[in-house]
């Protein structure tokens, strides 16, 4: 049975994009086949941050409306013939998602794949809502930062009410926190919330803490999953996430100011 | 102009105000909800807006004050409650 996993924030900017692809991503690269799908209808940004952006044919809505067959929408990763992506559609009609549509895709691709990875859009509106509504289990994307912390809490409210599972009294989606762009170094002068003080706000399992990185950014310009850089912190703090997401146990890293050695210290490194 | 206040003002530790007001907003939210709050009881702050107007309506049997008289404020602090109130009565023209 493919497993379906949203990632969702409510807030917008967060790093949901960022995390689906590199999730992704990972699943992939530990054999698990995975496709990962834009739900941001009209703001299609998913296939940059992949770097399949001029592979795009067709997309999720061509496929919803009959336009195109899933085979000729899919787009294969370049590296990892595991992966797949699915492109949003740059359409600026918001009804162009249909649940029924969603639903039938989403049946189709359980068929071939481990893991549906759901790409939110920001808001609570259609799109959020349909992205969230299969979901087995949700990634819950959360800046330290109290607009981020909120809205995350209003997401986790909708889940546990506005999805099929609960609505078919089959259970609830599994929930995990990720809290990305985290800077210890503000955390330790008492500037940001700590992991823990969003813990205990949320009161959801911690999956994963992403140190805020200047490689995000990098990567995204190659369009190369943050993932894929293992040499740079949040690139291994994805790849923790993921292993413990496969049931791993790993301990959390970059809580911590990591406190500078005597040659760093003196050449600035 | 205080330029060392001004400096010194900007790095004051504001986490745990975060931390305090979001405590209550995602209480609130909760309880509106219906959802169970982080430990699992029904929320302890959802009763404040109710006690603060009971608190008003109860000073106003006495003196005439206006709606922000009454300041209910829950603060937590290395894992105490302090559940802080003020009444501000206004001042006496004699
Ligand atoms: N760990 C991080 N460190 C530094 N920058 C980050 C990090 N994670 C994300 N960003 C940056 O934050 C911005 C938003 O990221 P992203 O597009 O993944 O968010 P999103 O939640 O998908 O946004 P939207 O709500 O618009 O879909 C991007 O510029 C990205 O590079
Ligand atoms: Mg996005």
């Amino acid at each position: 049975m493919a497993k379906i996993i949203v990632v969702t924030s409510g807030k917008g900017g967060v790093g949901k994009t960022t995390t689906s692809a590199s999730f992704a991503t990972g699943l992939a690269a530990r054999g698990k086949r995975t496709v990962v799908i834009d739900f941001d209808v009209g703001l299609r940004n998913l296939d940059l941050i992949m770097g399949c952006e001029r592979r795009v044919v067709f997309d999720f809505v061509n496929v919803i409306q009959g336009e195109a067959n899933l085979r000729q929408a899919l787009i294969k990763d370049k590296q990892n013939d595991k992966l797949c992506i699915l492109a949003a559609s740059q359409t600026r009609d918001k009804d162009a998602l249909s649940q029924d549509g969603v639903e039938r895709v989403l049946n189709e691709l359980a068929k071939d794949f481990d893991y549906i990875v759901c790409d939110s859009p920001a808001g609570i509106e259609r799109g959020a809502h349909l992205a969230m509504y299969f979901a087995d289990e949700a990634l819950v994307v959360t800046n330290p930062e109290v607009s981020s912390v909120r809205d995350s809490d209003r997401v986790l409210g909708l889940l546990a009410s506005k999805t099929r599972l609960t609505e078919l009294g089959n259970g609830r989606v599994k929930e995990h926190l990720v809290l990305t762009r985290y800077n210890p170094q503000r955390v330790e002068k008492g500037e940001m919330l700590s992991v823990q003080d969003v813990q205990d706000i949320l009161a959801v399992p911690l999956l994963g803490v992403i140190p805020e990185s200047q490689s995000v950014l990098t990567s995204s310009n190659s369009g190369s999953p943050v993932i894929l850089d293992q040499t740079n912190d949040a690139g291994v703090a994805y790849d923790d996430l993921v292993a413990r997401f496969l049931g791993e146990d790993r301990p959390h890293r970059f809580l911590d100011v990591q406190k500078k050695g005597f040659l760093s210290k003196l050449f600035g490194g | 102009m205080d330029w060392f206040g001004w400096f010194k003002s900007k790095n004051v530790p504001t986490a745990n105000t975060a931390r305090d007001r979001l405590m209550m907003v995602v209480a609130i939210q909760r309880d509106q909800d219906g959802r169970r709050n982080a430990t699992g009881e029904a929320s302890a702050v959802s009763y404040l807006p109710q006690l603060r107007e009971e608190l008003l309506s109860v000073v106003r049997k006495y003196v005439l004050v206006p709606d922000s008289a009454v300041q209910v404020n829950l603060q937590r602090e290395s894992g105490l409650e302090v559940l802080e109130m003020n009444i501000t009565l206004p001042e006496r023209e004699d």
